[in-house]
């Protein structure tokens, strides 16, 4: 019994270490998130603008509420993008700053060292989709949101990161598999993530295979349940029926991100493929 | 199988010995590009060609061999970072492959490449490195100054980023990291290659101590037949993945007739030995993702 609590302390000072590295490394780096920060508002902008376009050109429609819709998938785009970063990162960075050795023959178990980089990736992202909601829907468009519950959409967007984790440790494979295209292959995974997902448009206008795979994606239950809050006010009872997929999602998706991950880290053992690069 | 000549007298010390390591037939294969086949067309290089030896706690081992001997690739089986393709490895009692969590929280290593996070400072990055370890930030707190202090480290340079230290500094860095986790099998794959005189004087006085004032046995790779001589008890002789010899240098000197450490290696493998050349000389040994 001791020594399992003393393992499971060490696993969780270990988890620490990935979170405290993340946050020296943010620390350093912090110019560049701003910039990319800054990137990222202009490019919500380009799509939340659309609303204002077809206005213009005579559309007719309720310019608010479409906006609004537009800026939660492209905060939500954002959002996600920083998960599956900080998870590629895991392998990536750790590759081309050489550390990868060192941190793979630690005795860290890979589940906790993931778990490290999510908690700071939810935590980071987080922080970044709310800073980047509040500048598009307050200072550029003031956008009225009279019955907007904003606890429930952040409890769904919570809910929702487990599933996002768990499908970024399958993609956090990828550069360990391909050290030359791997980190590429994921924006692809979130890109096609979204595109079912209902993204900018509901799932409904979608081909019926797509609305399949949207009802087995965490994104659309996460956009369905964040419109709902914002939009159309919904407490968080009334988001039990986004909220019960999104966490067996993310019950199936953690133990199969951890299954896909240990098998790549096989092959990238077997294969020598597990060193620095750069 | 690679015969291995052991003096008798280090047999009989053996024996004596608790054993560290145990490498028994180890293999290690790799495809590499094959350019004759095409543009897809690959072929079976190896890396490791059935090496065994025995490591005694607390004793060093330096191995020489030349670019591609496979120094590398025995240095990543035995920290789990690769699998063996056949053989096995037993440190301490635990395999390397069934049993690899164990084996890391006994291991630790110094490579050629310093490889830190160069943003972040000495203190940071030997902080989330010991986390891994299970070392809390109040474990760390006094322990990090003094092993920096012990390495010859400037106490004003603690949080300079890493990208602003020499070569030199940072491979003190290094071997701070590696000592920090208490390691009882260091494993120092050419930690010196590269590194100015001066330096280089340095790390292997800090060898020297941590042989002389730490429980940690020693597996050391070089291309420094010098660095070889004077810091280990036993010299091995790895060529193509082979272990031809592994004994005091100067049994393998008297077997081969010869005066020098290095002379013997050319008797041994029948080529001149190479000084430092090519840091990473297994680079080529990752296989091609086609």
């Amino acid at each position: 019994m001791r020594a399992l609590v003393s393992t499971m302390r060490a696993e969780l000072v270990g988890a620490g270490g990935v979170v405290e590295r993340n946050y020296y490394l943010t620390k350093r780096y912090i110019w560049w998130d701003v910039a990319w920060f800054l990137w990222t508002v202009a490019n919500t902008l380009t799509i939340v603008f659309i609303a204002k376009g077809i206005e213009a050109s005579g559309g007719n429609l309720d310019v608010n509420r479409t906006m609004t819709t537009l800026l939660i998938g492209a905060v939500v785009w954002a959002y996600l993008g920083i998960l599956f970063e900080f998870l590629m990162e895991t392998v990536a960075w750790e590759r081309w700053e050489g550390t990868i050795e060192y941190t793979f023959m630690a005795p860290l178990s890979r589940a906790m060292h993931l778990a490290g980089q999510g908690v700071f990736a939810i935590a980071y992202g987080l922080l970044r989709a709310t800073f980047l909601f509040a500048v598009c829907a307050f200072l550029f468009f003031d956008l009225a949101m009279p019955n907007a519950q904003f606890f429930p959409a952040f409890v769904v967007l919570v809910v929702s990161s487990v599933s996002f984790i768990g499908i970024g440790m399958m993609m956090s494979v990828l550069p360990l598999i391909s050290p030359e295209k791997g980190t590429q292959l994921g924006f692809v995974a979130q890109g096609t993530l979204l595109v079912v997902s209902g993204v900018y448009y509901p799932v409904s206008v979608l081909p019926e295979w797509m609305q399949w795979i949207a009802t087995i994606s965490p994104a659309t239950y996460a956009l369905d349940g964040i419109r709902e809050a914002i939009l159309e006010g919904q407490g968080l009872t009334a988001m039990w029926d986004e909220l019960w997929p999104l966490m067996i999602i993310g019950v199936v998706s953690i133990p199969m991100g951890l299954w896909v991950f240990s098998r790549g880290e096989k092959y990238a053992k077997k294969h020598g493929k597990l060193k620095r690069s750069g | 199988m690679t015969e291995i000549r052991e003096a008798p007298s280090m047999k009989a010390v053996a024996r004596d010995l608790v054993v560290a390591v145990e490498a028994h037939e180890l293999r290690k294969e790799f495809k590499v590009p094959d350019r004759k086949k095409g543009r897809f067309g690959r072929k079976t290089r190896v890396a490791l060609d059935g090496v065994s030896f025995t490591l005694g706690r607390g004793e060093t081992v330096a191995i020489l061999g030349q670019n591609g001997s496979g120094k590398s690739t025995l240095v990543r089986l035995l920290s789990t970072l690769l699998l063996p393709d056949g053989g096995s490895a037993v440190i301490f009692g635990h395999d390397v492959v069934s049993d690899a969590r164990a084996v890391r929280r006994l291991v630790n290593r110094v490579s050629v490449e310093a490889s830190f996070f160069k943003k972040m400072s000495s203190a940071e990055n030997l902080g989330y490195a010991s986390r891994y370890y299970g070392m809390t930030a109040a474990d760390t707190k006094d322990l990090i100054p003094e092993i920096l202090e012990r390495v010859g480290f400037p106490r004003d340079r603690r949080d300079e980023p890493m990208e602003n230290l020499s070569r030199g500094m940072q491979q003190k860095v290094a071997l701070a990291r590696a000592l920090l986790t208490s390691p009882v099998l260091l494993l120092l794959d050419e930690p010196t290659t590269g590194l100015d005189p001066r330096s280089k004087l340095e790390v292997q006085d800090f060898i020297r101590e941590i042989r002389t004032n730490h429980d940690s046995t020693i597996l050391l790779c070089t291309h420094d037949l010098a660095e070889a001589e004077t810091l280990a008890e036993r010299v091995g002789i790895l060529d193509r993945g082979r272990l031809l010899a592994l004994e005091p240098a100067d049994d393998l000197k008297r077997r081969y007739g010869c005066g020098t450490l290095e002379e013997a290696f050319f008797s041994a493998t029948g080529r001149a030995f190479e000084a430092e050349g090519d840091e990473d000389d297994e680079d080529d040994d990752r296989e091609v993702f086609a």
